[in-house]
């Protein structure tokens, strides 16, 4: 086959149908369709199959992106998955959620030096772990288990991800979620309309069936302490993925008003609590007429799109820096836009002001203009003398970041940073001997495949640190005459666990 | 149903340390309802086990439970707690769609759906030499394990409790055991002295001019009451907060009170706060944001129950 050009691969991104924008602004169905079959593969065609792949490189996880390409070609699409998931647990949901444009697709060399649209990885990823999940595909693999208990805090994607490796190395995982239902981030804050709760479920089935326990309704660090896992509960080690679920407020006059409410606190009354379905549902939810979020990042976008969708009559963005500084996914912003959400930029709260009854009537705004580079390279918003107007809404939603949650911190030694997130090393170890954390409890509020990454590289210094040999070799199944050796390793040598792939 | 979609829906709670998977018929497996006992027609008590709770639950603490998967998440506060038994007590009062709910569903040999916790920081039993421990209504339950804690601890306790009348009257003789003094309030006066328990609260401190703390539990109203009762006298006076909650773990703001005119979350700083510094207003304010909701949910659920009970009867 001729190597393929940038002339010679189509030159647009192939076809994939979203739902439009002002049937789904009424309700809670997936708005990105996927690719069917046909349009998969021409975008396949798209992919240069580049011999030192940048797009790889951009991927926290590594995957291997070419060469799962060059089988859906060859329309061997399980051999395809099979690739994809020697890097990453969760295909369906990284395919729907990452930042691509950041990362992976961000690099193609399609868009970096043919200055066409990059081959749409993202949405390839996600048809592939759609297809598994409708299918039923499951890693079908032996594991020799090795008398290591491992015990996870948290449910999250940093957690799932260092359970799904630990016990794909031999060990015994538990998984504390402190909710009823598991998932983290996945089940309580992106809605069903960017991540359908149908996907979680199949990906966390997928965990289980590696002989990972989940057990909900565990709050760790008030049930029971870290310090006793590792000594009175027999753990060998721990690995915390807690999250950085404690909403920031603003401390400005008027927060305490009624209709003022953290975006988690919407987020997980109507994703985790179905508030949207009351009263068949018990939790209540009150959405007003006219809804403010403050904040621009993907928290912002998923609350406004929530807002609309559970009846707001308008829903409007209030961020303090430009369009050019909007920190959520490109597509969401789109997206956003497109069912009709207005956008304020350069506009900061300064005070909420309320009505006799408590409730939040209007916020008190003033405008902004960006002044010198910060110390993290933005230009810092800087107010304009006397622009101060009020802007009516009945119901504030902060969207404005999160801060580490304190309850670990308070009942164990573990160690903290300055800003009150866990302390770790280079291979993510604590202060505490054979505890490990990752995720946002480590770097504060990041990406969902960051935190997979993260949890990953904990499995991976928790088997050092335990000792476990390289699980993830993949080893020929047994053959006659081997006998006193098991994948070729011999049986005498303590200490080591493989993973069979058949 | 095949066996891969046996992962379809969300896993029902798992107790304690136990290792049984969720029913797969719907039914929730769940906390086992191991006592119940009512008190009057809207209060009951309930035993549930959980031996993993029982041996962390501290005085101060609270749970936070879902009757069932359709079910809200509401925080109650641990009454008591068995050790060796493996148990813990709440005391519920059916106030609206939940509790009512519970007082007709959960009954001995039930389940509840997810119980979580303990949740919030323990109350500090503090060296006091002498304490009033006042619980007024539904907080004379969850003012029993302080006041004991304070006994056990060699202090002198005084317990307050309040009651509107002689029949709400529960627990009379497990606070005796562990009160040096004792006093109990009724609206009416039909048992012990007729008033509030701000009245038997000034009765201790006339008694003792040396009284150093003063734990209160019970209604906002109540506990405002009692901060001020405390206030002239500078005594030390600790709270124990009840605004609206959802998950209990510090995740969501929705519990956020003012204290000292900053704003804190109940569910991981607290719920005891120092009584002379929170805003009751604002408390109460916040309390009331789902009023409309809430009588929502009540007027179905009221509903619900008479179409039921008349297809009963038509039967």
């Amino acid at each position: 086959m001729a190597r393929k050009t940038i002339r010679s691969i189509p030159q647009e991104r192939a076809f994939m149908p979203v739902l439009d924008a002002e049937t789904r602004a009424t309700n809670f169905e997936e708005v990105s369709l996927g690719f069917d079959e046909a349009n998969a593969l021409v975008e396949c065609e798209r992919c240069l199959m580049c011999p030192e792949p940048a797009c790889v490189e951009g991927c926290p996880v590594g995957i291997d992106i070419p060469g799962f390409i060059a089988r859906m070609i060859k329309k061997d699409y399980h051999g395809a998955w099979e690739v994809l998931t020697d890097s990453t647990l969760l295909p369906a949901v990284c395919g729907r959620v990452c930042p691509q444009e950041d990362q992976c697709e961000g690099v193609c060399a399609v868009a970096v030096s043919g200055g066409l649209e990059p081959v749409a990885i993202g949405r390839l990823e996600r048809w592939l772990g759609d297809k598994a999940i409708e299918n039923g595909w499951h890693k079908k693999s032996h594991v020799e288990p090795n008398r290591f208990r491992i015990g996870v805090i948290g449910s999250g994607p940093a957690s799932m991800a260092c359970a799904a490796d630990l016990a794909k190395a031999g060990c015994e995982v538990t998984v504390f979620e402190a909710l009823h239902a598991p998932g983290g981030v996945l089940r309580y804050g992106i809605p069903e309309f960017r991540l359908p709760n149908s996907v979680v479920d199949a990906e966390i089935g997928n965990m289980k069936d590696l002989g990972v326990e989940i057990r909900n309704n565990t709050l760790v660090g008030r049930l029971f302490t870290v310090e006793q896992m590792m000594d009175e509960m027999g753990y060998d080690a721990v690995f915390i993925g807690t999250g950085a679920g404690t909403p920031k407020f603003m401390d400005i006059p008027g927060e305490n008003l009624n209709g003022v409410l953290s975006a988690n606190e919407l987020l997980t009354r109507c994703n985790l609590m179905h508030a949207g379905e009351f009263p068949n549902f018990d939790t209540p939810l009150e959405i007003g007429k006219k809804v403010a979020v403050i904040g621009a990042g993907n928290t912002a976008m998923d609350a406004m799109r929530v807002s609309l969708r559970l009846g707001a009559e308008e829903v409007h963005c209030v961020y303090r820096r430009t369009e050019a500084e909007c920190p959520a996914r490109k597509e969401e912003l789109h997206h956003a836009q497109e069912e009709g959400i207005e956008f304020h930029w350069l506009t900061a709260p300064v005070e909420l002001l309320g009505d006799d009854a408590n409730n939040v009537r209007a916020m008190r705004c003033q405008r902004m203009e960006l002044g010198a580079p910060d110390d993290s390279g933005r230009r810092r918003p800087v107010p304009i003398e006397g622009s101060e107007y009020e802007f009516e809404a009945d119901t504030v939603v902060y969207a404005i970041g999160t801060s580490p949650n304190p309850i670990l911190g308070q009942t164990s030694k573990v160690g903290l940073n300055k800003w009150g997130y866990i302390d770790t090393d280079a291979d993510l170890a604590t202060s505490l001997a054979g505890v490990y954390a990752g995720g946002d409890i480590v770097t504060g509020a990041a990406t969902v495949i960051l935190a997979m990454g993260a949890g990953r590289r904990a499995a991976t210094s928790i088997r050092k640190y335990l000792g476990i040999r390289d699980s993830m070799v993949v080893y020929e199944p047994e053959r006659t005459g081997f006998e006193d050796t098991l994948f070729g390793i011999d049986m005498a040598e303590k200490n080591f666990t493989q993973l069979r792939q058949i | 149903m095949s066996d891969s979609d046996t992962h379809g829906s969300v896993p029902a709670a798992e107790p304690g340390q136990g290792t049984t998977r969720a029913a797969q018929d719907g039914r929730a497996s769940g906390f086992p309802i191991v006592a119940r006992t009512d008190f009057s027609e809207t209060t009951f008590l309930l035993e549930i086990e959980h031996p993993q709770m029982a041996r962390a639950a501290k005085p101060g603490q609270f749970v936070i439970v879902m009757i069932d998967e359709h079910g809200e998440r509401i925080p109650l506060t641990i009454a008591d707690f068995d050790r060796e038994k493996g148990t813990v007590t709440l005391v519920i009062q059916a106030v609206g769609k939940s509790s009512r709910e519970m007082q007709a569903r959960a009954q001995v040999g039930a389940t509840l759906y997810g119980i979580a916790g303990p949740m919030g920081i323990p109350s500090e039993v503090s060296h006091a030499k002498k304490v009033i421990c006042v619980g007024g209504g539904l907080g004379v339950a969850p003012i029993y394990p302080q006041a004991r804690a304070f006994k056990e601890a060699g202090a002198h306790v005084i317990g307050v409790v309040g009651f509107r009348s002689a029949n709400l009257v529960f627990w009379e003789e497990k606070f005796r055991d562990v009160c040096d003094e004792f006093i109990i309030c009724t609206d009416d006066g039909s048992a012990g002295i007729k008033g509030m328990v701000t009245d038997g609260i000034a009765q201790a401190i006339a008694a003792h001019g040396d009284i150093d703390e003063v734990v209160a539990i019970g209604p906002p109203v109540m506990m405002r009451a009692c901060s001020e009762a405390t206030r002239p006298h500078g005594i030390k006076t600790m709270v124990s907060l009840n605004p609206i909650m959802v998950d209990g773990t510090g995740m969501c703001g929705g519990c956020r009170v003012r204290v000292g005119g900053r704003i804190k979350f109940a569910c991981v700083d607290g719920p005891d706060f120092d009584g002379h510094e929170v805003d009751y207003d604002d408390l109460m304010a916040r309390l009331k944001r789902y009023r409309p909701q809430e009588a929502k949910a009540m007027e179905r659920w009221d509903e619900n129950c008479r179409m039921l009970a008349m297809e009963e009867e038509a039967r």
